[in-house]
């Protein structure tokens, strides 16, 4: 830790920790509530007839679904957020905005799916904004499918101040 | 979707992503809420979004993430394949308030957008890449992101 640096050791020390595994299983009534609350009418989220005539075979998840809850399961229950976030406030911050997204896709998630999940605490780096400095934490989850693929990545960044 | 379908063939760099509108309402925050299973308070609670300093309950980012998922698989076409999906959240965003149980009131209505900035042709894909945004009522891109897809092709 430099001098003057916003990161607390005690979060530093905590990059690269793993969240045990969460199992997420894919209902077909999530998904279709899920792209409701979009409002988005794509038939390939509720309509299994029309979904099994597609090039996909059955109802799949709009991208950034895969099961609910959305964000991580495990990773957000789990003990590794709630040590991070106690670090934080620890530190003295007390607003946590969610930053932004990164999301790779590799395989669709179809209705009937068991994924699993695990999360990672991948960095921390300080920056100077408008409203003085902020901390900016990222997540990682990798998501799994019944086979052992990996069907999604996503990395969220949360910021701290 | 009996929409056709979009083929590499058919964007150059600077082709515009088909915009979608949408309305972020209080409703559709509880149906967001409910559906992605982000219970904080942030997005409902007036006096706790007061206390994190952003006014009134926001738009939850990740909705307006989902919105630009959106924007994407339905220029895509389902032939094509979403395979990268980022965004930052910059600015916050308030909801319309309800007026009847259906309706919301007047006031503003945001643009997912987009622009072509790249296309090439990798390990026989046909991949397309997109500065993606969700713009408010006053131009200003709250929410801006990128995203990479594949096409399919007219060639073979």
């Amino acid at each position: 830790m430099t001098e003057g640096s916003l990161i607390p050791d005690k979060i530093t020390s905590l990059i690269g920790q793993m969240s045990p595994p969460a199992v997420l299983k894919v209902e077909p009534g999530a998904i279709t509530r899920y792209a409701d609350a979009i409002d988005d009418p794509n038939p390939l989220y509720r309509d299994v007839e029309y979904a099994r005539k597609s090039r996909y075979g059955e109802i799949i998840c709009p991208p950034g679904f895969c099961g609910w809850p959305i964000k991580g399961g495990g990773l957000e229950a789990g003990a590794l957020m709630a040590k991070v976030l106690g670090a934080v406030f620890e530190s003295g911050m007390m607003r946590i905005l969610d930053g932004g997204v990164e999301f790779d896709f590799y395989i669709p998630v179809r209705a009937g799916d068991t994924l699993v999940v695990y999360g990672q605490f991948i960095d921390a780096r300080e920056r100077v904004g408008r409203s003085g400095k902020m901390l900016f934490l990222t997540m990682e989850q990798t998501y799994l499918n019944q086979n052992g693929d990996i069907v999604a990545k996503a990395r969220n960044t949360l910021i701290c101040s | 979707m009996a929409k056709k379908q979009l083929c590499y063939e058919d964007v150059e760099i600077g082709s515009e992503v088909t915009p979608l509108a949408k309305v972020a309402t209080t409703q559709m925050l509880v149906k967001w809420a409910g559906g992605s299973g982000d219970f904080n308070p942030l997005h409902y609670e007036d006096s706790f979004a007061a206390s994190m300093m952003v006014g009134s309950p926001i738009v939850h980012g990740a909705l307006k993430r989902a919105w630009l998922g959106q924007l994407m698989t339905d220029w895509i076409g389902e032939e094509g394949t979403l395979k990268k999906l980022s965004c930052q959240y910059r600015a916050m965003d308030y909801p319309r308030k309800m007026k009847t149980m259906t309706e919301p009131h007047d006031g503003e209505t945001w643009w997912c957008k987009g622009k072509v900035t790249n296309k090439r042709v990798e390990d026989g894909e046909h991949i397309v890449e997109c500065d993606i945004w969700v713009e408010n009522a006053k131009g200003e891109k709250t929410t801006p992101g990128s995203a990479t897809v594949s096409l399919p092709s007219k060639k073979k």
